[in-house]
């Protein structure tokens, strides 16, 4: 197994005009497993964007060191492929143009050319391979640009809030074909979220990041089998646990009346 | 009712034409012409807007493309229809600055050999100087767009020779060049190769960062990011670029004929003009008018075919 992400005492500072500069991340450890499925969660300014940016090495730490099986991460490769909120398909190429971009920036695609086609298959969109970006729905759109990702092999797959901006129902749909893409391809998933629900149907392990300044407040494993029940009572509680951390689980134990 | 009435307009518009023309007396004071060209193109464009009309009842083809421009063909007829009359008919205009439609039309039909030679001397230079001006304007514009170095030495450059009017420098480069031709060539490409530099530049700029972001995380190194991704999202940004330039390179053209070069079609108007034929000033214009529209049309159509893709993204 490949794809086990080392961080040790990652800091992050981000310098502002007329300003002191802004703490994003305050000495980070983290192992993170080989293939492994983690959620990063907290509020926002939390640095669990951050994190994920030095992870695909889009950015470096100012101090501290971050490793993908014990190799130091020093720029942006196809080994940790990066999928944004906004799918960010390139809207000049019709799908499978898409799908193919990183084996041909890679100059590989001739030898791989029937990859494309089966990562399209696995999201599901067979139908669509000559149809332009614009013609699909966002929830296309994510799928289009998970399989681009996907394509590539990546030992890491980071997921930056990757289904923040589809509907409740596509959203579900999607956390299963997650879940079904992770178990087939053993590929190690990061995930930033704001969705506590979603980070424990899907982790290994949930971890709570709190901001001002950005650090790790607790990892909490989930133990539960998959498929897991979004209503049975450890993730019921697992939940509430985890609102607790972050201040949002409220103090009224029991209402004061039922309606 | 109404509807057959519009479908017929053009025909009608070009009866109406035909009989002022046959049953009107002429004033008498144009010079007289071999053949009635004016009757000939009527006889033309009625043969085809009857078989239109006619098509339109079992095409529906043919009836959309004729409900588009029913009403401004008719309308462009009468208007030749009172041109006639003004000129022709009446002689209400000096007639040797507004000659008739006929002598027009007889000078682009019997002085076509000559006029298709000025014609292709103009193309030629047109598009020697806009071939190097669109190339060098992409190269300056990916250049400027890229490389921060780049851009702090040529911006300033940009921004001091690109505002000044290519015709400007036309004493200095007619005594700079070895022949006109090159020296024309070199003003139309100057033309050019401003608005497509700003363009491309420009668009390079309002690329996203998250697609340069992407496409590092999917493996392309810097020379595909940039002629992959950099080139093809700034693509609508360049269309504009050279549409500009494809209309200052008209103009570049037309003054660089008539004040140097001794052929083309603009030195043909100027010529002429001097000589006071009017009506073959005309015929030049006219000619220029039809050549330029093809040409502005040609270059939608291959923008079409290129950004296929920003249907419903960008519009303009």
């Amino acid at each position: 197994m490949v794809g086990e992400i080392t961080i040790e005492g990652v800091v992050k500072r981000f310098s502002q005009q007329n300003a002191d500069d802004v703490i994003a991340l305050s000495g980070i450890d983290l192992n993170i497993r080989a293939g492994e499925f983690v959620s990063l969660i907290g509020p926002s300014g939390c640095g669990k964007s951050t994190l994920l940016r030095l992870i695909a090495g889009l950015n470096g730490s100012d101090v501290g060191k971050l490793y993908i099986d014990g190799e130091e991460i020093s720029q942006p490769s196809y080994e940790r492929g990066l999928v944004f909120q906004n799918p960010m398909l390139f809207p000049w190429l019709n799908v499978h143009d898409n799908v193919a971009f990183g084996l041909r920036a890679r100059s590989i695609y001739k030898d791989n050319k029937a990859e494309v086609d089966k990562f399209i298959d696995l999201v599901g969109l067979a139908a669509f391979h000559k149809s332009y970006p614009h013609q699909l729905s966002g929830g296309m759109a994510q799928r289009v640009s998970l399989a681009r990702a996907l394509v590539n092999h990546p030992k890491v797959l980071l997921l930056d809030e990757p289904l923040g901006a589809l509907d409740a129902f596509t959203r579900m749909n999607m956390q299963d074909e997650l879940i079904r893409i992770w178990q087939e391809r053993q590929t190690t998933m990061i995930m930033v979220t704001h969705d506590v629900d979603e980070a424990i149907y899907l982790s290994d392990r949930v971890i709570v990041m709190t901001p001002r300044p950005g650090k790790i407040e607790k990892c909490i494993e989930v133990k539960q089998s998959r498929p897991r029940a979004r209503n049975n009572p450890e993730f019921l509680s697992l939940r509430s646990t985890i609102l607790e951390i972050l201040n949002f689980a409220g103090h009224v134990k029991e209402p004061n009346y039922y309606l | 009712m109404t509807n057959i009435l519009i479908t017929w307009l053009p025909v009608i518009s070009t009866v109406l034409a035909i009989a002022v023309d046959v049953f009107m007396i002429n004033a008498g004071k144009h010079t007289s012409i071999k053949q009635p060209y004016f009757i000939y193109l009527l006889g033309i464009i009625l043969v085809f807007f009857t078989a239109i009309a006619i098509a339109s009842y079992f095409n529906t083809k043919a009836k959309n493309w004729l409900d588009e421009r029913t009403l401004f063909v008719a309308a462009s007829i009468l208007f030749l229809n009172l041109l006639n009359i003004v000129t022709k008919k009446l002689g209400l205009l000096p007639a040797i600055y507004f000659p008739s439609l006929d002598k027009i039309l007889g000078i682009i039909i019997e002085d076509r050999e000559f006029l298709a030679i000025c014609l292709a001397s103009s193309g030629k230079l047109l598009f020697t100087g806009y071939f190097f001006g669109a190339i060098a304007g992409f190269a300056t514009g990916i250049a400027v767009g890229f490389s921060k170095g780049a851009a702090y030495w040529i911006n300033p450059l940009i921004r001091i020779l690109g505002p000044i009017p290519s015709t400007a420098w036309i004493p200095l480069v007619l005594i700079s060049f070895p022949t006109t031709f090159s020296a024309s060539a070199f003003l139309i490409a100057l033309a050019v190769w401003f608005p497509t530099t700003v363009m491309t530049s420009s668009g390079i700029l309002n690329v996203q960062n998250a697609y340069f972001e992407v496409s590092s995380t999917l493996g392309a190194g810097k020379y595909y990011q940039i002629f992959k991704v950099g080139v093809p999202a700034s693509m609508p940004h360049m269309f504009i670029g050279l549409f500009n330039g494809t209309c200052a390179s008209f103009i570049t053209l037309m003054t660089a004929e008539m004040l140097g070069v001794k052929n083309g079609i603009g030195w043909y108007i100027n010529w002429q003009k001097e000589m006071m034929a009017y009506a073959n000033v005309y015929a030049g214009l006219i000619l220029i008018a039809i050549t330029f529209s093809v040409l502005i049309t040609l270059l939608f159509k291959v923008r079409d075919h290129v950004l296929v893709w920003q249907k419903g993204v960008i519009k303009w």
